[in-house]
């Protein structure tokens, strides 16, 4: 009886979900030549992507991008989309039509964005630059994706331009629920605007701010789609928005070798790891800031 | 309020709002736009309304660059999946969530760990399962896959659902002489619907999305869903600007339509969930 209500659901996600899982951690402890194990590595795998040419270079090279796409987005996604709900709290007509408009970009398909903007910002035929040479801005029209100082910048900016609404969605339900008392008694203390929002409706945020800061760091160590799509698998010009997301694909499927399994293995081992392991301690740190609030 | 905002500040305001609502929107118009017109056009003037709108890239990119199939193939894939994963966690979830039995709590921790694990971590073993299955560039193969991601959040959330009923109501009717398929078809299934509902609209999104598990388990053009789709496209339409617009345009349309005829749904759904 039991059984029939059970068993079909634990049988997809042990077969589709739990085995590959665990067998990824499996893999990555065995030495591999193509499909076929030939022994036992220990963590030589884990050692290989550390000091074997070009791991031991892209896989830093990967991560510090991937660091920079965090920092990056809590920088002006985050900032903007906190901005954007402290100015739309209380404002008039148009609330609803702004706030739908911020969060449309979201509906897109991240690999749709990353083609749209590569287009938009085309140095020839894209209406950006065009744009910036009709105002006047001729200087300012430059190969954005080309050059690989501005490559990664823009990846960012283009992925805040697509998840914008998700922060200020948050913060306007943050600050919603903040009683209005709080602000009035800060007003009657003769408080400024900056000394309240400092004082009362930041430290107030502290919940909103972690998850938002948890599922940006989430989100930006996972991403692949949108880069793909913008600079191809090689995170191009010359690697300079290379990320874990493209590293491990690469690794796994392009030109890894005859290694490829368990090396790929390895590499997705230690991002779950990081990911997870820094997810954890993030949480538990804003959870502990909220306790001391109360 | 009116004293502590001075009027050039609440101008400022108006400005910066309205002005990054032209910014979240104007890419997403210049895209349509764009589709409307031919390639030189485009070119000569980056910058432009369509001098005489046209479908006639739609007409190509929807039957020469297949995307008729894409969508076909997208849509069987990720209703099939949602479907399935909604079904086979509603049964699961009912008993975890109602009965008392030995490993209960076991059971359902083991389902819930799946919702901190990042399914992308055992993408080379699935690689390696369905080659052993046979559902390398197979559409039952992705279906399956992506059926079984969605399982442990469903779980999670029709779980809490089936907890939330009263318990009098089976009690009732298996004193009644119901049997347990019908107290779960015709008691319990009806009630939680609000719940099945928003469920699949959450599971549905992501996996129209997904990208990484068809650049890697799917080969053949006509078994290409609209992403995988797309990024083959792109490789081979590379100066056709007017055709690339069109794909993402209708890369775009269906999850659109969707949302504009879900959100009803959703804001219901959700509300049942808390007003319970």
């Amino acid at each position: 009886m039991l059984a029939v209500f059970l068993l079909p659901a634990l049988l997809l996600y042990s077969v589709f979900i739990v085995y590959p899982l665990v067998t990824a951690l499996d893999y990555s402890f065995f030495e591999w030549r193509g499909i076929r194990q030939t022994g036992f590595a220990g963590l030589g795998n884990y050692r290989d992507l550390f000091g074997v040419y070009p791991y031991d270079r892209q896989l830093w090279r990967a991560f510090g991008h991937n660091a920079l796409f965090f920092a990056g987005t809590m920088l002006i996604q985050n900032t903007v989309g906190l901005l954007f709900a402290l100015l739309l709290y209380r404002y008039g007509r148009g609330k609803r039509f702004l706030q739908a408009a911020f969060t449309t970009p979201y509906l897109v398909d991240p690999l749709v964005v990353g083609y749209l903007w590569s287009l938009l910002l085309n140095p020839t035929f894209g209406p950006v630059n065009s744009l910036l040479e009709a105002a006047g801005l001729d200087s300012w029209a430059l190969p954005w994706l080309g050059d690989t100082r501005t490559a990664l910048p823009i990846v960012i900016v283009v992925n805040a331009w697509q998840w914008v609404g998700f922060p200020m969605l948050l913060f306007s339900a943050a600050l919603a629920g903040i009683p209005a008392e709080y602000h009035e008694a800060a007003r009657v203390d003769g408080a400024s605007a900056w000394q309240a929002f400092r004082r009362v409706t930041l430290p107030l945020l502290t919940p909103a701010i972690g998850v938002v800061s948890v599922l940006t760091f989430i989100g930006n160590f996972n991403a692949f789609g949108l880069v793909y799509a913008m600079a191809g698998s090689t995170g191009s010009p010359a690697g300079s928005t290379d990320v874990l997301g493209l590293l491990f694909y690469r690794v796994a499927f392009v030109e890894g070798g005859t290694e490829a399994i368990g090396r790929s293995s390895a590499l997705a081992v230690l991002m779950f790891v990081f990911i997870f392991g820094v997810s954890l301690l993030a949480s538990s740190y804003f959870r502990r800031r909220e306790r001391r609030l109360l | 309020m009116t004293a502590r905002h001075r009027a050039p500040g609440r101008v400022a305001v108006h400005l910066l709002l309205w002005g990054y609502a032209v910014v979240a929107l104007l890419p997403l118009v210049v895209m349509v736009l764009n589709s409307l017109r031919p390639t030189s056009e485009i070119f000569t003037t980056p910058l432009g309304l369509p001098a005489s709108p046209t479908l006639h890239s739609y007409a190509r990119v929807w039957t020469e660059a297949s995307f008729s199939t894409y969508l076909l193939n997208s849509l069987v894939v990720t209703c099939g999946a949602v479907l399935l994963g909604t079904a086979v966690s509603a049964l699961a979830a009912y008993p975890l969530a109602r009965y008392d039995f030995v490993g209960n709590r076991v059971l359902g921790a083991y389902f819930l760990a799946g919702l901190m694990l990042p399914i992308r971590l055992g993408l080379v073993p699935i690689f390696y399962l369905m080659d052993s299955m046979g559902l390398i560039d197979s559409l039952l193969g992705l279906t399956l896959l992506y059926a079984a991601s969605g399982v442990p959040f469903c779980m999670f959330v029709l779980s809490a659902f089936y907890r939330s009923l009263p318990g009098e109501l089976d009690e009732a009717a298996r004193l009644d002489g119901a049997g347990e398929f019908r107290i779960f078809g015709q008691i319990m299934l009806p009630l939680v619907r609000p719940a099945l509902a928003s469920v699949m609209l959450f599971q549905f999104v992501p996996l129209w999305h997904e990208f990484l598990y068809p650049l890697v388990l799917l080969r053949s053009d006509e078994k290409f869903t609209i992403p995988r789709g797309l990024s083959q496209f792109f490789g081979e339409y590379t100066t056709d600007w007017s055709a690339l617009f069109a794909g993402l345009v209708l890369a775009t349309a269906p999850l659109f339509v969707l949302f504009v005829l879900a959100t009803k749904q959703i804001i219901a759904g959700l509300t049942a969930g808390m007003s319970k």
